[in-house]
């Protein structure tokens, strides 16, 4: 049975609520229609003790309670397992926890700001038909106070995130795009005031409130797509988080890998991970550790070894000492240079930070100059000022402020349906300034895991007998050979012979699957440029699998692709550099290394910035996560290291590769479209500025110029999302694709 | 135009029930799952059996 139905010391995660009983969240994976939801929660709403259970759509996750005394809480993911679902207990990330609370705070501004501009739109309106037919004086100031009265609490209420923004950038003398948006609505709302008193014909409300209502439908937007993002980012590491067997004297209990504390014992048996950074004190087995240091070759271990979490036990049970994180010589190295690196990173501005210190005081600069010039002109001082207000008040960056957020939303929801997670909002115009492609080979330009080679040399039938025997073992050989089964159903009474192989009764005959000694097979050398071999016997007959690194399956298509957008592409491996060379030809890259170590894919970088090259790494590997930070923009895949995917600007699900070039197509379509979206925002100023310098701006004019504006940016930020080809259909997480590559044994995973 | 004196204020309480509304409702926790909102409508288990 698969880790978690194990009984699992569950709590850690779950915790009390009200009086009595215990809570806890559950990301689940296989939630696909609208009826699961019905199917989970009676499910687990009928075991005893619960209750509550309740399924959350959209993030796919699923809250439950029950009395502490009742229920065995593990009996709710058998529950759920039994329904063809499978549960890992949830713990919210602190930083999503946070934005949760940010959207909320974003969506009550949104509120007012909305009650608001409806409101008072309601009202100036009638005052601009109103002045050009019959209305009173008094009727006018009537509705501009009750504007007034409206405007201002609902602006100090739903201004806040500008305000405070500004108020920040401020105090350390910057500039940024929320100085201009804050000084223009509070002189827009303190002129109209003074004009209100003095009985004036026109006041700015309108435009104050509804330049506040804009930018928020834009930042909402943007927080609403990040936070879907973070949502599957945060499932992903729930349904990644491993288990581990720990000693308690000397019983086994599984505990949840992150609640290992240094000195515990664990035990790790053949086909798992090593949970945590440790020493070997009883055991013998070889380990794979190309997730640390994209090695191939296996490792022989013995007590006394150091061992790293993400490495793959092969042979032999292993108990190990979990040692204190960062206290091996390779982790503190890596540790040390990641520091370095994400010091020495040129801290890239923002096209939008650049686009507003260029804005900002130019147009501080044009209304200062339209005061002094009407003054020196001869005007009265009350006009002067007016009109450098209007000036302001037009120019207000409403267009400029929603060009690039407008963009990044679609875009990330593009990039989001296409299977890539942004992992910083200005990962995408950094993916688009990027020239040069360093590649790491294993388990990037390769899959995570290996897979059998040589499937045409061997009869297809016994190829699948093979295949559906190795379904009983947990050997990683057997697990590779296992994938290639069409049929999930495994032999009945199939026993593993540990070290040695699998056998079963196969219609009667024996069939064994294993070493070759075991399958009286004849001997092929392992380790040859990283192939192993796996043996099988069946009636007389014998078979050889290879299984070896294998290409992802349109790796040669991309890295072409990716070529054709005039990228210059590269190899940086930790692996030998005849594992190297192979791949390196067969995707016809020119320029490749082999045998780096972290610190030596570094220089290779920073030599190439060095040229003035923006470099795109792309790796998997706990050797590659100081590289990615050291990159001007980095990406990597699902089954990256933690520590790497915490470096990685992007994260990319599946097995395919054609993520990589996605990510860099839509990003530069993207950007070009942020370019049109400044200019435009650009033109409208030069449009409509020597109107106000002039003095003929009214109410309603500003009103129909900085909405027309904004309509236009966002429409055309909306192009950001169509592509010329179709994109693969592909369910974003919880698609067979994924459930495919899931690190347990297929044989246990239910096929639902 | 004396019945703007009650009406305007009318108008705007009518508004600011809605906005106490929409508050209400994201504070309850109606605006957390909107996608399953939206399918859990279509599910029969309130009929009777």
């Amino acid at each position: 049975m698969s880790a978690i139905t194990e009984a699992i010391d569950l709590s850690l995660y779950a915790k009390p609520e009200t009086a009595g009983t215990l809570g806890m969240d559950v990301a689940v994976e296989g939630i696909s229609c609208g009826a699961c939801i019905a199917r989970i929660e009676g499910a687990v709403k009928s075991l005893p003790g619960v209750t509550e259970a309740r399924v959350n759509y959209t993030n796919r996750r699923l809250h439950v309670a029950w009395s502490e005394s009742l229920t065995e809480p593990s009996r709710i993911f058998q529950a759920l397992q039994d329904n063809g679902y499978r549960g890992h207990p949830f713990v919210a990330l602190r930083a999503e926890q946070e934005e949760a609370a940010e959207a909320r705070h974003l969506t009550r501004c949104l509120a007012v700001a909305g009650f608001a501009a409806m409101n008072i739109m309601l009202l100036s309106v009638s005052v601009w038909s109103g002045n050009v037919t019959d209305i009173t004086a008094e009727t006018r100031d009537f509705f501009h106070w009750a504007s007034a009265l409206i405007a201002l609490p609902a602006a100090a209420y739903a201004g806040r995130p500008f305000f405070s923004s500004a108020w920040t950038a401020l105090r350390a003398r910057t500039l940024n795009m929320n100085v201009p948006i804050s000084l223009g609505v509070i002189l827009a709302l303190s002129m109209s005031v003074v004009e209100t008193a003095n009985h004036a014909e026109h006041a700015y409300y309108d435009s104050a409130i509804m330049l506040l209502f804009f930018l928020l439908v834009g930042r909402t937007l943007d927080h609403a797509m990040r936070r879907r993002t973070r949502a599957v980012a945060g499932n992903l590491a729930a349904l990644r988080a491993e288990t581990a067997h720990r000693f308690k004297g000397d019983e086994l209990i599984n505990v949840p890998a992150a609640a290992l504390k240094a000195g515990d014992r664990v035990l790790v048996r053949p086909g798992e991970r090593v949970p945590a950074d440790g020493e070997v004190i009883g055991g013998n087995s070889e380990i794979d550790d190309s997730l640390i240091t994209g090695e191939t070759a296996r490792r022989k271990v013995a007590a006394g070894a150091i061992v790293y979490a993400g490495s793959l036990n092969y042979s032999g049970a292993l108990t190990m000492r979990v040692t204190a994180a960062g206290g091996s010589s390779l982790l503190d190295d890596i540790e040390r240079l990641l520091e370095k690196a994400a010091s020495a990173k040129s801290r890239t501005r923002r096209l939008a930070d650049r686009a507003s210190a260029i804005y900002a005081p130019v147009v501080h600069t044009t209304a200062a100059l339209t005061f002094v010039g009407w003054y020196l002109y001869g005007a009265p001082l009350h006009d002067a000022i007016i009109t450098a207000i209007a000036v302001l008040i037009i120019t207000c960056p409403c267009a400029l402020a929603l060009a690039i957020p407008a963009v990044q939303v679609v875009a990330s929801g593009a990039l989001f349906k296409r299977g890539i997670i942004l992992n910083s909002g200005d990962a995408i115009e950094r993916l688009a300034e990027a020239d040069t492609v360093i590649f790491d080979k294993t388990g990037t330009l390769t899959l995570p895991e290996p897979r059998v080679v040589n499937a045409a040399d061997i009869d297809p039938a016994l190829a699948q007998r093979a295949a559906r025997l190795a379904l009983s073992s947990r050997h990683p050989l057997a697990m590779a050979l296992a994938r290639e089964a069409t049929s999930r159903a495994p032999f009945d009474g199939a026993v593993e012979e540990p070290g040695q192989g699998v056998r079963a009764l196969i219609d009667g005959v024996e069939a064994r699957l294993g070493s070759a000694s075991f399958c009286g097979a004849p001997l092929h050398r392992d380790g040859d440029s990283g192939i192993s071999h796996i043996y099988f016997s069946y009636a007389g007959q014998h078979a050889t699998f290879a299984i070896a690194q294998r290409l992802r399956s349109d790796a040669i298509e991309t890295v072409q692709a990716l070529r054709n957008l005039g990228l210059d592409l590269r190899i940086l491996s930790g692996d030998r550099v005849d594992a190297v060379r192979p791949v390196a030809e067969m995707l016809s890259v020119a320029q490749w290394h082999g045998g780096l170590n972290p610190a030596e894919k570094i220089a290779a970088i920073e030599v190439l910035k060095a040229q003035g090259r923006r470099v795109l790494m792309v790796g998997d590997g706990l050797n590659d996560a100081p590289s990615l930070a050291a990159a001007h923009v980095s990406l990597s895949p699902i089954s990256a290291a933690d520590v790497t995917q915490a470096q990685a600007d992007a994260v990319f699900l599946g097995e395919r590769l054609a993520p990589v070039f996605d990510a860099v197509d839509i990003a530069r379509r993207a950007r070009r479209l942020m370019m049109q979206n400044l200019w435009l925002a650009a033109l409208y100023n030069l449009i409509a500025v020597p109107v106000a310098i002039a003095g003929l701006v009214t109410p309603l004019i500003a009103a129909l110029a900085m909405s027309g504006s904004s309509v236009l940016v966002t429409l055309n930020a909306l192009r950001a999302a169509s592509r010329a080809h179709d994109p693969e259909k592909w369910s974003p997480i919880f698609g067979q694709d994924y459930a495919q590559r899931k690190k347990t044994p297929l044989a246990e995973s239910d096929p639902s | 135009m004396n019945v703007l004196i009650y009406l305007l204020p009318m108008a705007l309480g009518l508004g600011l029930a809605g906005l106490f509304g929409f508050m209400w409702a994201l504070k309850s926790g109606q605006y957390n799952d909107v996608e399953g909102a939206a399918l859990r409508v279509l599910s029969d288990d309130d009929l009777p059996k």
